[in-house]
């Protein structure tokens, strides 16, 4: 607003004059609110008495804020939520890996379990991200405005970067490039959520990781064999199988705005 | 006192805040609402019926937590289809389960924080946010105490003060006063009173009592489907004194549902 109410306006709102109408009350207040001017003008003319009651009013919030207790110190509450439905998951996942290092150690021969369970480890923890079943506050958080793709994303985005150092430090034995241990773990990441907008998140995790399971693990296991799937040959491949999942989620994403029974 | 955001202040643009239209919803397998019409707008209206009547569901439904399998819901003035965006409407919302989970590990203030949060509060907005109304419930010198140590009225309350953190203009609770003793209820009905007054408040309880004292109007369902609509007063005068009841909306309540059992059979 540009039009600044004329100073004798301005005096007779300072002095509470009864006169002023409304009308004209409520353009002052407004104008004041933008126009520090014309507060500073309002200041001139303000009679003593009100002077007295603001730095009556100013000494007791002072002497409040004094004596009161101090703030308490401000924690990210939307970081507390992951550690507390996250990071059983997690830990298992961790011991998991760490197992599966040791085995590698005592059995050279065998091809690495690290290497074999590592396209699967982020699962456990993708699994439980959106999940009625370890989220006790399902139903209210179900209703809120971050339900939904974003939610699933954000836990997704902190099981990784718990699981790939992990898997990092635990890899690093087996003398396998980085990218054949993580290109996979991103790509069953992304087809979990991807199918997990058909038949629900906890069902599509379980059902890929027992499919991984028992048609690569038990075989390369029994044939000590690296399977042809995990050589580094295969990377490309499952980098694109892990962006094409993630096109179909974006396409798809509307399928998590409520928590259907399979999550 | 708050500021308000324009989008406060600007009229409404629909004349319902809750629009049913032979609403169906399932609980299961089971068709729980069926066939619901259900006009509400400002105020405190107070959901009754007997058990397996449809409420918690109805309740879910207009939470947006459950999908609804046929007819039309609409609230404030957008569809709640099946592949509506929610973000809008679900920002306006505030609601307490029937069976109210919570994380034990957090206080009372940290997870009304975060219910704040995941309401797409802003930012800044959220720490006097979630003071005021942690103070409207009463749990003040509560707030810093963990979930965990509270007794069950105080959770309860806790679950309004999560409700009501984003001021919602629906206000859904299911059950709210179990386990509130007989004063919190008396602090607890004049705190509905208050929202009401400028938001649209769905209270389901099985207390015939807290609708008469507490409520504008009085909304009976049987079946998934809508029985009554109308003031307590109204309520009341349809009992007569052979109905089964110690009190008129009592008798009132009895009556109705025995006239929409024998007009279904």
């Amino acid at each position: 607003m540009n039009l600044h109410p004329d100073v004798a306006v301005l005096a007779r709102y300072a002095d509470g004059d009864p006169g002023l109408d409304e009308a004209s009350v409520w353009s002052v207040e407004s104008h004041l609110e933008s126009c520090a001017d014309c507060r500073a003008r309002l200041a001139e003319h303000t009679p003593d008495d009100v002077h007295e009651l603001l730095a009556l009013v100013s000494a007791g919030v002072d002497r409040g804020i004094a004596t009161g207790p101090a703030p308490t110190p401000r924690r990210r509450v939307s970081r507390r939520r992951f550690e507390v439905t996250l990071a059983p998951w997690l830990t298992m996942t961790a011991a998991v890996l760490g197992c599966a290092a040791l085995l590698h150690g005592l059995y050279p021969d065998l091809p690495s379990l690290v290497l074999l369970l590592a396209p699967v480890a982020p699962l456990p923890g993708v699994a439980v991200s959106w999940n009625r079943r370890t989220d006790p506050a399902w139903e209210v958080v179900a209703g809120t405005p971050r339900a939904g793709l974003g939610m699933l994303l954000r836990c997704t985005a902190v099981v990784l970067a718990v699981v790939i150092p992990v898997l990092a430090v635990a890899g690093a034995r087996t003398g396998a490039p980085m990218a054949v241990l993580l290109t996979p773990c991103l790509a069953f990441t992304a087809a979990s959520i991807a199918l997990g907008t058909v038949i629900g998140v906890r069902r599509a995790a379980a059902g890929l990781a027992a499919m991984w399971a028992v048609a690569v693990v038990a075989p390369s296991l029994a044939t000590a064999q690296v399977p042809a799937l995990l050589q580094p040959g295969g990377t490309a491949a499952w980098a694109v199988a892990a962006v094409a999942a993630a096109g179909f989620t974006v396409a798809r994403a509307d399928r998590f705005r409520r928590l259907t029974s399979g999550n | 006192m708050r500021t308000m955001s324009a989008a406060e202040t600007a009229p409404a643009t629909y004349a319902w805040a809750i629009h049913a239209e032979q609403l169906q919803v399932r609980a299961g397998r089971h068709l729980a609402v069926d066939g619901l019409d259900l006009r509400l707008q400002t105020g405190v209206h107070g959901l009754l019926g007997p058990n397996g009547a449809g409420k918690t569901t109805l309740m879910r439904a207009l939470a947006t937590v459950l999908k609804p399998s046929g007819g039309q819901l609409t609230l404030l003035g957008e569809p709640v289809g099946s592949r509506a965006d929610l973000r809008r409407v679900r920002r306006g919302l505030g609601y307490l389960p029937q069976e109210f989970g919570f994380y034990p590990r957090f206080t009372v203030r940290e997870f009304v924080e975060y219910m704040a949060w995941l309401k797409e509060m802003p930012k800044r907005a959220v720490p006097a946010a979630a003071q005021r109304a942690i103070e409207r419930v009463g749990l003040t010198a509560k707030a810093d105490a963990k979930m965990k140590t509270l007794s069950g009225g105080m959770v309860r309350r806790a679950g309004i003060a999560q409700a009501i953190v984003n001021d919602p203009q629906v206000l859904l609770l299911d059950e709210p006063t179990v386990g509130l003793d007989p004063e919190q209820r008396l602090d607890f009905r004049e705190l509905l009173q208050d929202v009401g007054v400028d938001s649209c408040v769905l209270v389901s309880t099985h207390l015939v009592e807290d609708v008469v004292a507490a409520c504008t109007d009085v909304v009976l369902v049987n079946e998934g489907k809508l029985v009554f609509q109308g003031s307590p007063e109204a309520l009341m005068a349809h009992g007569e004194e052979g109905d089964a009841g110690f009190s008129p909306a009592e008798r009132g309540y009895s009556a109705l549902l025995r006239r929409h059992r024998g007009a279904a059979a």
